[in-house]
C-alpha cells in the first residue's frame, strides 16, 4: 500500500504524526467529552467511551457552544488533548481555541476527511502546507 | 492580512505585550478564515468560566493581568458570561472550595483587565443591548445569535480567549457574520405552527438547528405572523445556536435585516421545508418523561429574564416542591437584586426553591454537583440545556415551565 494524500485548507499548528479515531459526528468539547478521563462521555456520540488522548481526532463539523475555545488550551497544559483535530468545517470556536492551544487544526478538505480516514490509520498532519498523509 | 499602521505597531508591540498577543491571535484565526482585514468593535461579552478555564487557563489570564496597567486594561466596554461559582450558595449545592478559589483568582484576574464583571448570558436584555449594523465581539452562543439575529449587530461566536484579545485590541478579524455576503439565507423553513410556550420555541430551535449543517448556515423562517416576545425569541435562538452551532438567523416581518424573501436571498431560493405542531411533539417525545421521579428542576441557559421569574414566582406561589426534588432557577445578579427587591425570590424559596445569580447550571461543574447531590433525573424547559446536559452524567427531559413545576410539586412527571 502507498500513502494517500489529502488536500485542505491551510490550517493552525506545526506537524504532527500519530494514530486516526474517526467517526462521522460532530464535536464540541462540552458537550461530548469527559476531559479529566480523557474520554468520550455523551452516551449519543459514536466514540462513546473511546480515548482521544494523543489521537489524530477526525470528525464532521463543530457544534455547541463557545467553551471549547478554552477548553483545548486546559486540555493541552495536562497533556490530554487529541494530537490533532481534523474537521469537514470548522467554526470559529474552534479555531481560536486551537490557535490559543497551538494545537494542530484543520477544515475544508477536498474530500470527506472522515471517510478518507479509518480508525487506526496512521496520518501526518501538515497544516502549513494544507496537507494530510494517510500512511499506506 | 491587510493592516492598518497602528495594527502594525500594537503587532510590533508598541501597545504592550499582552495587545500584542492578541492581535497575533487574530491574525491567526483571520487567515484561517480568509478575513481581509480587521473591523472595530464596540463591546465585548466574554464567556469564562473556571470549569472551561482550568487551572491553566486561570494561570494565563493572571499572566496578562500582571502587566502594568495602560498595557492590560481593555478598551472597549467588557462584560462577562456566567461564573462557575455563585459565592453564596457554592457550599449548599456540594461544590468544592478549591473551585471558589479558582473563581476568585479568575475574578481578580477579569477585575485587574477592567471588565465588568455582569456574570450574566442574557446581556442583550439586561445590560447594553447592541445597536443595529454594530460590530461586536460576543461570547456564548445565544448572545451571539441574539445579538446578530435580533438586534442587527455583527459578532462571530468568540469564545473566551479570542473575545479577550477583541477586548484588548478593540478589533476583530472581518469574516463570518461581519460580511453582509455571509448573512444571507442558506435554508428556508416554513412554520406552520406557531409554538405557544417557551420551551415550544426552544424546541422549534432545536428542530432547525439539526436540520443546519455547519456554522456557515442561515436558516430563515417564514410563517411566524406577529413578533414573538424578547424571551421567545431568546428560547428559539439559544436552542438554535446549540443544536445547529449557528450564529444567526432571520425571520421574515419579524428580524430587523429580512422584511421579505428578497431581503436575505440572492437568486434563486432553496425549497422551504415545513415545520408543524408533530415536529415540535416528536422533538419532546425524544427525550421521554421522568415519570418514576424527578431530581432536579433547572430553570437556566439561558439565565431567567425578569419576566420568566415572575411567571415561576407565580407558579410556585402557595404550593410546595417535593422533597425528592430540588429546583433551580439561574439568573443574573442584576435580575436577582429586582427579584429580592421585589419579593420574587421570596416566593420562590418559600416554596423550596433555589434561586442563584450569575451562574448558569453546564457552567458550574456539573458533572460534580449531580454526583454530590445524587441529581440524574432532569427536567427543564430549556432545549439548549437538555442538549448539553447528557454529557455530564444527566438523563435530561424537556417539558414546558408549568409542567415543570408541576414535576418538581408532585416528585414525578406524570402523563
Amino acid at each position: 500500500m502507498s500513502d494517500r494524500i489529502v488536500r485542505a485548507h491551510v490550517g493552525i499548528g506545526a506537524p504532527v504524526t500519530a494514530t486516526a479515531l474517526v467517526a462521522s459526528d460532530d464535536f464540541s468539547a462540552r458537550y461530548d467529552l469527559d476531559r479529566v478521563a480523557g474520554v468520550f462521555s455523551r452516551p449519543a456520540h459514536k466514540l462513546y467511551g473511546e480515548s482521544y488522548v494523543g489521537r489524530i481526532l477526525v470528525l464532521n463539523t463543530a457544534k455547541g457552544g463557545v467553551a471549547t475555545a478554552w477548553m483545548l488550551y486546559e486540555m493541552m497544559s495536562r497533556g490530554m488533548a487529541p494530537a490533532a483535530l481534523l474537521l469537514n468545517a470548522a467554526n470559529p470556536i474552534m479555531a481560536q481555541g486551537a490557535a490559543l492551544a497551538d494545537l494542530p487544526f484543520m477544515d475544508r478538505f477536498e474530500t470527506d476527511i472522515t471517510a478518507a480516514i479509518m480508525t487506526g490509520d496512521e496520518v501526518t498532519v501538515d497544516p502549513a502546507a494544507g496537507m494530510v498523509t494517510i500512511r499506506g | 492580512m491587510r493592516l492598518t499602521d497602528q495594527e502594525e505597531a500594537m503587532l510590533a508591540g508598541e501597545f504592550g505585550e499582552p495587545r500584542r498577543r492578541g492581535l497575533e491571535q487574530q491574525i491567526r484565526v483571520g487567515r484561517f478564515f480568509d478575513a481581509e482585514d480587521l473591523v472595530e468593535i464596540a463591546q465585548v461579552h466574554l464567556m469564562a468560566d473556571t470549569e472551561s478555564l482550568g487551572e491553566a487557563g486561570v494561570a494565563w489570564l493572571e499572566e496578562l493581568a500582571a502587566y502594568p496597567e495602560e498595557q492590560r486594561r481593555v478598551c472597549v466596554p467588557t462584560v462577562t458570561d456566567p461564573r462557575g461559582v455563585d459565592f453564596d450558595a457554592y457550599k449548599r449545592l456540594g461544590q468544592q472550595e478549591s473551585w471558589a478559589a479558582l473563581e476568585r483568582r479568575a475574578i481578580r484576574a477579569f477585575t485587574a483587565m477592567g471588565l465588568l464583571m455582569t456574570d450574566t448570558c442574557i446581556n442583550y436584555q439586561t445590560i447594553f443591548p447592541p445597536a443595529f449594523g454594530e460590530h461586536v465581539a460576543f461570547g456564548d452562543t445565544g448572545s451571539t445569535i441574539y445579538a446578530n439575529s435580533v438586534c442587527g449587530a455583527r459578532s462571530n461566536f468568540e469564545g473566551g480567549p479570542s473575545a479577550l484579545a477583541a477586548a484588548l485590541t478593540g478589533r476583530t478579524p472581518r469574516y463570518g457574520a461581519h460580511l453582509d455576503r455571509r448573512r444571507k439565507g442558506t435554508h428556508r423553513f416554513v412554520v406552520a405552527d406557531r409554538p405557544e410556550t417557551l420551551s415550544d420555541w426552544g424546541a422549534l430551535g432545536g428542530v432547525v438547528g439539526r436540520a443546519a449543517g455547519s456554522y456557515w448556515t442561515v436558516p430563515v423562517l417564514e410563517g411566524i405572523e406577529g413578533s414573538p416576545t424578547s424571551d421567545e425569541l431568546k428560547h428559539f435562538g439559544a436552542a438554535l445556536a446549540s443544536y445547529g452551532s449557528v450564529p444567526l438567523f432571520h425571520m421574515i416581518g419579524v428580524t430587523p435585516e429580512a422584511h421579505d424573501l428578497g431581503d436575505v436571498f440572492d437568486g434563486p431560493m432553496p425549497d422551504p421545508k415545513t415545520i408543524g405542531r408533530a415536529d415540535i411533539d416528536a422533538f419532546y417525545e425524544g427525550f421521554g418523561l421522568h415519570e418514576e421521579g424527578v431530581d432536579l428542576v433547572v430553570f437556566a441557559a439561558p439565565q431567567q429574564s425578569l419576566v420568566e421569574m415572575q411567571q415561576l414566582a407565580g407558579l410556585l406561589k402557595g404550593r410546595k416542591i417535593s422533597d425528592r426534588t430540588t429546583l433551580i432557577a439561574a439568573t443574573s445578579p442584576e435580575i436577582k437584586s429586582a427579584c429580592d427587591r421585589l419579593g420574587l425570590t421570596q416566593t420562590i424559596e418559600e416554596a423550596g426553591g433555589i434561586v442563584l445569580k450569575g451562574v448558569c447550571f453546564y457552567q458550574m461543574y456539573a458533572r460534580e454537583i449531580g454526583e454530590a447531590n445524587g441529581w440524574k433525573r432532569l427536567l427543564s424547559n430549556s432545549a439548549k440545556l437538555v442538549n448539553i446536559i447528557a454529557g455530564y452524567g444527566y438523563e435530561p427531559v424537556l417539558a414546558p415551565m408549568d409542567k415543570c413545576v408541576d414535576a418538581a410539586c408532585a416528585g414525578k412527571m406524570n402523563r
